[in-house]
């Protein structure tokens, strides 16, 4: 399920960032993810203000030498798994 | 799971690189991610399956709240991620509060495992003001009176309770349902329990044979029909949730293919500290005749990871024999359970006789076979339970 470019997508409950020995990880029920350059900047920006669209338009500046319609896919993508693992609610 | 992503797309930049790789990275952290915390053995429940030794801890030998503090920083520094609290119950310890505010302040995440019975509304507050992130609410059904026979206590009330108090905080929410033969036929009604809640996980973990469970089993292996109902029921409802709730599934070894990598291997990803302070590669680790096992009081997490003589003793693959030894799962599942093959085989270091290649594997089927042939009336008659005990 591709996420809408306009909701605003935010930690689940019991979802944060963590860090251990200089790593910075995503901390969810059961697992944790490693965290580095774009997942860490998309998932710093899943506060509940930033829109999906905000977030593609922000990482296709941090990432201009990159295709642009490739970022966005890629986003899309990750927040998608993000989704399927409940480490994100979208709000409206 | 993450690996799905590879070669979905070309990697043309530095961006899609890196995102890739982040995805698809394997886990090669030598530390352990999870500590287990055995607060207490004290339980109010007595299920005939508990996972805990058949010989339970008492309050004069747990730890004390600073030895804890001190396990918590000392994991935070050795790459622990995760500190699960369980026990026993872990509400049964009068600092439960000061544990969580300690660990959440070494850096960990808080995963409460708890039956909800020592809790009430300000508790539960205090709780995830503390630093709690995560709690997983056992039930041992859905229907009060199979629930109560279960746990040997009236508790299902209660649980129903604090689930409903659990919408108004901000903490991640499992409902934990132990699986067996007299609740397997109960997971539609379990899954609409979790559907009308603030769950965002569920975990349906049929009961695995060790200590107190192995001595009921013959009332708690499921039929392999009921098995094969309720995996066509959960492949459906993971379907239909999907995005919603996460479903995990654990089926019973016995009726598997191949073993689980029983802990992520052994002292691979996961440290267990008992009540007393043992440290332990798993929680049944100490069936096992000949490990002899370090206390926190002692030494440092550190120290134990690195050296213990029982972590080290099944840790990689030097120890394995044949046909664990050339076989191309080994690292995936690590030969299985050291305890089912001393439970089953009556050798630690067999390779884990649920797995189909195992020369030991006919025992376990013969197992099920007597289980399969029996009728299942004797659902309706109690069983004779031996009930896990309260330590003093």
């Amino acid at each position: 399920m591709t996420p809408d470019l306009n909701s605003r997508p935010r930690l689940a409950p019991g979802c944060r960032l963590g860090e251990n020995n200089q790593q910075r990880v995503l901390l969810m029920p059961e697992r944790a993810l490693r965290l580095n350059g774009p997942s860490l900047e998309i998932v710093e920006r899943c506060d509940g203000k930033h829109t999906v669209q905000q977030i593609i338009a922000d990482l296709q500046k941090i990432y201009s030498k990159a295709e642009s319609k490739k970022v966005e896919q890629d986003i899309l993508g990750y927040l998608a798994l993000l989704q399927k693992d409940r480490a994100l609610d979208f709000e409206t | 799971m993450y690996s799905q992503f590879v070669g979905v797309r070309g990697q043309s930049s530095r961006f899609c690189r890196q995102l890739h790789h982040q995805m698809s990275m394997p886990n090669d952290l030598s530390n352990p991610l999870a500590l287990i915390a055995e607060l207490t053995h004290r339980c109010p429940l007595h299920c005939v399956y508990c996972s805990n030794p058949l010989e339970l801890q008492s309050r004069d030998n747990e730890l004390p709240t600073e030895i804890w503090s001190r396990i918590f920083n000392e994991a935070a520094q050795l790459g622990v991620l995760q500190a699960d609290f369980t026990g026993g119950e872990p509400l049964a310890r009068p600092d439960i509060i000061d544990l969580v505010r300690s660990a959440r302040a070494a850096g960990l995440y808080v995963n409460l495992i708890t039956s909800g019975l020592p809790l009430d509304e300000t508790k539960l507050a205090a709780l995830v003001a503390a630093g709690l992130d995560h709690i997983q609410l056992s039930f041992q059904g859905t229907r009060e009176e199979t629930a109560n026979e279960i746990s040997g206590t009236k508790s299902h009330v209660q649980k129903l309770r604090v689930l409903d108090w659990l919408r108004q905080h901000r903490v991640a929410v499992t409902l934990n349902f132990v699986i067996h033969r007299r609740n397997i036929d109960q997971l539609e009604e379990m899954l609409a329990m979790a559907e009308s809640s603030c769950a965002t996980r569920i975990e349906f973990a049929n009961v695995q044979y060790y200590g107190w469970a192995f001595a009921n089993r013959e009332n708690l292996l499921p039929t392999r029909a009921q098995l094969d109902q309720s995996l066509a029921f959960i492949k459906s409802a993971q379907e239909r949730l999907q995005n919603k709730i996460r479903i995990e599934y654990v089926v019973p070894d016995y009726y598997a293919k191949y073993p689980k990598p029983c802990m992520g291997g052994w002292a691979r990803k996961l440290m267990l500290i008992t009540p007393s302070g043992d440290a332990l590669p798993c929680h049944a680790a100490q069936i096992i005749p000949g490990l002899s096992f370090e206390n926190v009081k002692g030494r440092s997490l550190r120290e134990i990871w690195e050296h213990s003589s029982a972590f080290e003793k099944f840790r990689g693959e030097a120890w394995m024999r044949e046909p664990c030894k050339s076989c191309d799962r080994r690292e995936q599942d690590f030969g299985g359970c050291r305890c089912q093959a001393l439970l089953l085989a009556g050798d630690a270091a067999a390779t884990d006789p649920v797995c189909s290649l195992a020369p030991q594997r006919p025992k376990v089927d013969a197992i099920l076979a007597g289980f399969n042939a029996a009728p299942t009336a004797e659902l309706f008659v109690k069983p004779a339970w031996l009930y896990r005990p309260n330590p003093a």
